[in-house]
Parts: C-alpha cells; structure tokens; sequence
C-alpha cells in the first residue's frame, strides 16, 4: 500500500452495558476513496459512524487520522463531518446561512463567506438566488444539496454520510445517487457512507464493508462482494441469490444430493474435501433447453412469474426449495405456472462458499 | 349554496359570541369608561373629565407602576435563567423523572398562592423556622429578609415558576437533536450551539413563557404585601385600594387602563417580533 490509510480504526469495541454493539472493528480507508457501510438495522453501523463523527465514545479501540490518535477527541475539534439522516438542517436560518455556519464560526469575513456560499450553490447545481431562500421553501432533493454544500463548507478531511436518502423517493434517490457519485468525483474528497440498500452501495462506491452483529463480515469491491461473498450471510445481502448445499471429495469430485452434476465438472479454487454451499445468482442461471448439457442441472414446476421492469423474475418449486432465475424481457418465457422445467447452469459462474469450521 | 353555509356558521356561533363579549368585553368598555369620569362618582352618567389620568401623575402612582414594571422585568430574567436548565433537563435529560417534577410543580397550584407566602413568611422571618432554630442553636440571630425589593422578586419568582417553567420546556423540546449534533459537528462550542441554534429554535416557548410570567407579576400583588411589607406598593395594590377603601372608581379604572394598556402593548409587540410560523418551519 503507498503510503498510510487516511483513516484507520484498531480494534474498535463499543458496548453499550452487557450488550456488545461493535465488536472489535479493524478498518483503512484510503484519501480519496468512496467508501460505503452497508448492513440491516441493528447490525451496528450507525454506533460505528457516531463514533467516527466523535458523538460517541469508543469502548475500547483507536481511531487514528492521519496517524494522529482522534478518538478522544471531541466532535467540534474533528476535522471530519457529517450528513444527517435527518439532514439537520437549521430551520431559522436561509439557505445560505446554512452554508456559511461552519464559515461563521470559523470567523471568516461576511463577503468570503458569500462568495464561497455561492460556490458551493454553483457545485451544487442550486440557483444562486436560493441563497435568500428559507429552508421550508426547499423541495427534498434541494434540502439534499443545501446539507451536502453545508458539509462540503466545513471542508472536511472526510465526509460522513449517515443514510441522508433513505427518506426520498425511489427516482430522487436514483437521480441523487450518481449526483453524489460525480460529485465524489469533481471534489475529490473521501465520502464514507453508511446505509441498509445493496443498491445504494453497489452504484456509488469503490469499496463496501458489510457489516454484521457489530462486525465486519467482507470488505471488498462491489464486484466481488456481488460475485464472491464469503458468507451465506453477504450473499443472500447483495440481492436474489440460489444456494445449493455441494460436497466436494479429496480428487475434487462433486457431490450433491439434490443437484444433477455432469461428469467431470469441477470446481477451481475450491480445497479437495470442503462442503459448503454453491451459489448462482439468477441472471446466470440457463433454462435448459433438450439436448443443451450443463454442469449442474435441476428441474422443477413454475412457481410464479413477476415482472421487474426490465427483467423478469421466475420462482421455480424445485426439490432444493424455491429456485430465482431472471431473464431480460426479450428472452421471457414461454410456459405457464405449473410446467416443469429444467434449468442448468456451469461452474464457471458459480462461487462456492465454504463451510466455516 | 356557499353563502348559505357562511351565514349558517354565523349564526350557530352567534349565542357564544354574545356570551364572549359580554363576559371579556363589556367589563373592559365599563371600565374605560369609568376612568373618564370625574373623582369618586359612582355613576357612568357624569360629564368626562380626564382628572384620574391625572392624578396617576402628579400623586405619584407612575412610582407604583414602575417598580411592578421593574419587578416583574426582574423576576422574569431570573425565572429565565432558573427555568432554562430544569427546563431542559425535562425535555432531554430526565426522561421518566419529567413526570415526577412536572407533577410536584403542578401541585404546588393546587394551594392557595396566599397560603404559600404565608408559609415563607414563617419559614424567613424573625423567630420563624430558619432564623428562630438558628439562634436556638448557636444563640446568634440575624435579620430577617423578609419586608424589602429582594423578597417580592423572590416570591414573584417562586410563584410564577410554572408559568415560565412549562412553556419553555415545550419550546426547548422543539429543538430537534440532530440540529444541535449537526451545529457541534460542524465546529460549534457549547456556547454557539446554545445561542445560535437552540435559544433562536426555542424561541416561541421563551416568548409565550416570558409574556406569561411577566403579565403575571407586573399585575401581582400578594408578594409585595405579604412579603414585602408593603415596602414598596405594587401598581395592583393601588388599584384595589382605589376601588375599596378609597371610595374612587375612576382613579382605579384608570390607574387599571394604563397597566392594560403598558400590557397588552407589550404582549402583541412580543408574539408579532416572534414569528411562530416561521420558526415552526412552516410556510405562511
């Protein structure tokens, strides 16, 4: 790695009386990086950014900055800040003196401020002439973009983002997502943000940690995290996902009691003699048409049909439980709920999660 | 169809609209026009003067009004910075235990305001429960505070406690958390972070509990007789002096339209310079 981690956590415990919310929590986040915490509620994420932001303390654990030691600092005195849930924006205040108020405490001259303000509209993609304008005047997404230039003022080292669009609609949501991405980008600085959707994390950012009972279960791209999650728990997280229980003998033959497997099919990466669980998300899964061979095939009766805008999603009653598979429109298919069918896919896009001692 | 509708609410309000100004307003127009009238009549139907306007001038009664004024500015400052912890600590900090203070509080009501300085003037004074075990006990007395400015503002003070007490901790419970983490987030200091955010977001509980406890006690007048000793005459003594020993309705009318007046001012000045809605982040 060149160079330090901008921000590095060692061994963070936070406990709140018996209860253990975050357990042992050992984390870099590089300069520039857009990192996303992604877990449902209860997983421990939200303690973890309250300690980050220094509205809380740590139980036990460092939290170092640029190798200098934060965690007993308090929040005022933190170069860092934060997005709120609930943006917190000050109501008795305009649009611009929202902006300004890291710059008004800071005792920068009115006319600097101004002009910096307007800056940030202009970054923003605001109005200028919202400058005047009271927050209640402000429609949600707005609201969105006054907090962010209002943290983007502060000018912190890193920018906390605590699920500021888990209130919004679906396609303000969308719009705000890649906007917070390209702005990532134009500005440069290190966003870490925290959230309960998969999808949230996947379109925004180049890491993802997920988290699980006050843990870290897998930090990796999205890529990977989607494709190769160390755990049953990550892989049913990221999305749709079908699950086969698989054994594998010590030459590496296959061994299931539900799936059919073609002679000779093999699984590369995986340690002769492990049993785990195979997995196939369900874009990769192939209805097999006769004469087609495939590694590892099933059949079933069709369960349901749902339409996903555009893709369509089929639940299959198969002897290992309901089976997803997905198709693009295009390739929708003809059969009727009830038919038996057979699906098939090969092992080059599967990912076997091993069972853990 | 539509005008119908209006005149029909019209005239269902019409009974309670007739109680309403018959009760408020009539004593009010009975009054103004009393304080017209000349010296010591008892009768509406004399030729106006305005001879009691006078007399609050040149027989000193403006003194009378001014330290009522003064007290009351005074007790209200002090009930502001008493209130303002216990306040906040039952709208954030003592959760279950709100219950328990407000209930104390409110209970205090149900005696008689009359009966509870009479129960400091014998906790206070010369003899009573403090001084009286003191020199019991070590054989040196000391004055009592009884009888003087401090103690009316005290008893103004404890008596109207309630009324500064609970429309401040509405106000302070109107501040929403995240404001107050977000301002200490982006570099504010306790201090900042009370004037800038929290006093400006619980503005309208400071106003409606300052307005209260100040009308209140610019119009209270057991403290200053009970405790005071009459060491100072509270505006509201005059008053009811005019009326009763003193035989003069319009000098007690009048002396009564002058604090409604000064009050009244006051209060509508207060709550249009706070404007509720825009503070409640509502739109107009």
């Amino acid at each position: 790695m060149s160079g330090q981690a901008l921000l590095r956590l060692e061994g963070i415990v936070k406990k709140f009386g018996d209860f253990t919310a975050l357990d042992g929590i050992d984390l870099d986040i590089n300069e520039g990086e857009f990192f996303t915490i992604v877990g449902p509620s209860g997983s421990g994420k939200s303690t973890l950014i309250r300690l980050l932001v220094g509205m809380d303390d740590v139980t036990s654990g460092e939290i170092r900055l640029n190798g200098a030691r934060i965690d007993q600092t308090p929040a005022n005195l933190r170069p860092t800040c934060m997005v709120f849930q609930s943006l917190a924006l000050f109501p008795h205040m305009s649009v611009g003196q929202n902006i300004e108020f890291p710059l008004k405490l800071r005792k920068e001259d009115p006319a600097a401020r101004r002009t910096r303000a307007l800056e940030l509209l202009d970054l923003l993609r605001l109005p200028r002439d919202y400058y005047d304008k009271r927050i209640s005047q402000c429609s949600g997404g707005e609201r969105q973009r006054v907090a962010l230039a209002r943290a983007l003022a502060f000018d912190p080292e890193i920018l906390f983002f605590d699920e500021p669009l888990s209130a919004l609609d679906y396609r303000l949501r969308k719009t705000l997502e890649k906007e917070l991405k390209d702005l990532h980008a134009r500005t440069g600085k290190t966003f870490v943000y925290i959230t309960h959707s998969l999808e949230e994390a996947m379109v925004m950012s180049d890491r993802i940690a997920i988290m699980k009972d006050g843990r870290f279960e897998q930090i990796a791209v999205a890529d990977e995290i989607y494709g190769q999650p160390v755990s049953r728990f990550v892989a049913e997280f990221m999305g749709e996902v079908n699950l086969f229980a698989l054994d594998t003998g010590t030459d590496g033959t296959l061994s299931s009691d539900i799936l059919s497997i073609r002679e000779g099919a093999r699984l590369s990466a995986v340690t002769p003699g492990a049993s785990g669980l195979l997995m196939v998300r369900p874009e990769y899964v192939r209805f097999a048409e006769t004469g087609e061979s495939y590694d590892f095939t099933l059949s079933g009766k069709l369960h349901g049909e749902y339409a996903l805008g555009s893709r369509i999603q089929y639940e299959l009653e198969t002897p290992a439980g309901m089976v997803t598979v997905e198709k693009l429109r295009e390739d929708r298919l003809s059969a009727r709920e009830g038919d038996d069918i057979a699906i098939g896919f090969n092992a080059d896009v599967t990912h076997f999660i091993g069972d853990t001692p | 169809m539509n005008t119908l509708d209006r005149k029909l609410g019209f005239l269902s309000s019409l009974p309670l609209t007739v109680v309403l100004l018959a009760s408020f307003l009539a004593p009010m127009v009975v009054v103004a026009l009393f304080s017209i009238m000349p010296a010591k009549v008892f009768s509406l139907a004399n030729m106006p003067d305005f001879s009691a306007y006078s007399v609050f001038f040149s027989q000193g009664y403006y003194k009378s009004l001014l330290w009522s004024l003064g007290m009351a500015l005074a007790s209200t400052a002090i009930l502001l910075l008493v209130c303002w912890p216990l306040a906040y600590g039952m709208a954030k900090v003592f959760g279950r235990f709100t219950l328990v203070l407000t209930i104390a509080v409110v209970m205090s009501l149900f005696v008689s305001e009359n009966i509870r300085l009479f129960g400091w003037v014998l906790t206070l004074m010369k003899g009573g429960l403090i001084e009286g075990h003191f020199r019991a006990f070590t054989g040196v007395g000391f004055e009592s505070p009884l009888y003087g400015v401090g103690i009316i503002v005290f008893g103004l003070v404890y008596v109207y406690l309630p009324f500064m007490l609970f429309p401040l901790a509405q106000g302070i419970a109107m501040v929403p958390d995240d404001t107050r983490q977000a301002a200490y987030d982006l570099g504010a200091t306790r201090w900042q972070v009370l004037w800038q955010i929290e006093v400006p977001l619980a503005a309208p509980g400071i106003v409606v509990g300052s307005l209260l406890s100040f009308v209140l006690a610019a119009g209270a007048l057991a403290e200053s007789k009970i405790l005071g000793g009459q060491a100072v005459i509270a505006i509201a003594d005059d008053i009811e002096t005019a009326f009763t020993f003193g035989q003069n309705w319009p000098l007690g009318s009048a002396l009564s339209m002058i604090l409604i007046v000064i009050i009244g001012g006051l209060a509508l000045f207060g709550v249009s310079k706070v404007d509720l809605d825009a503070i409640m982040g509502r739109k107009r």
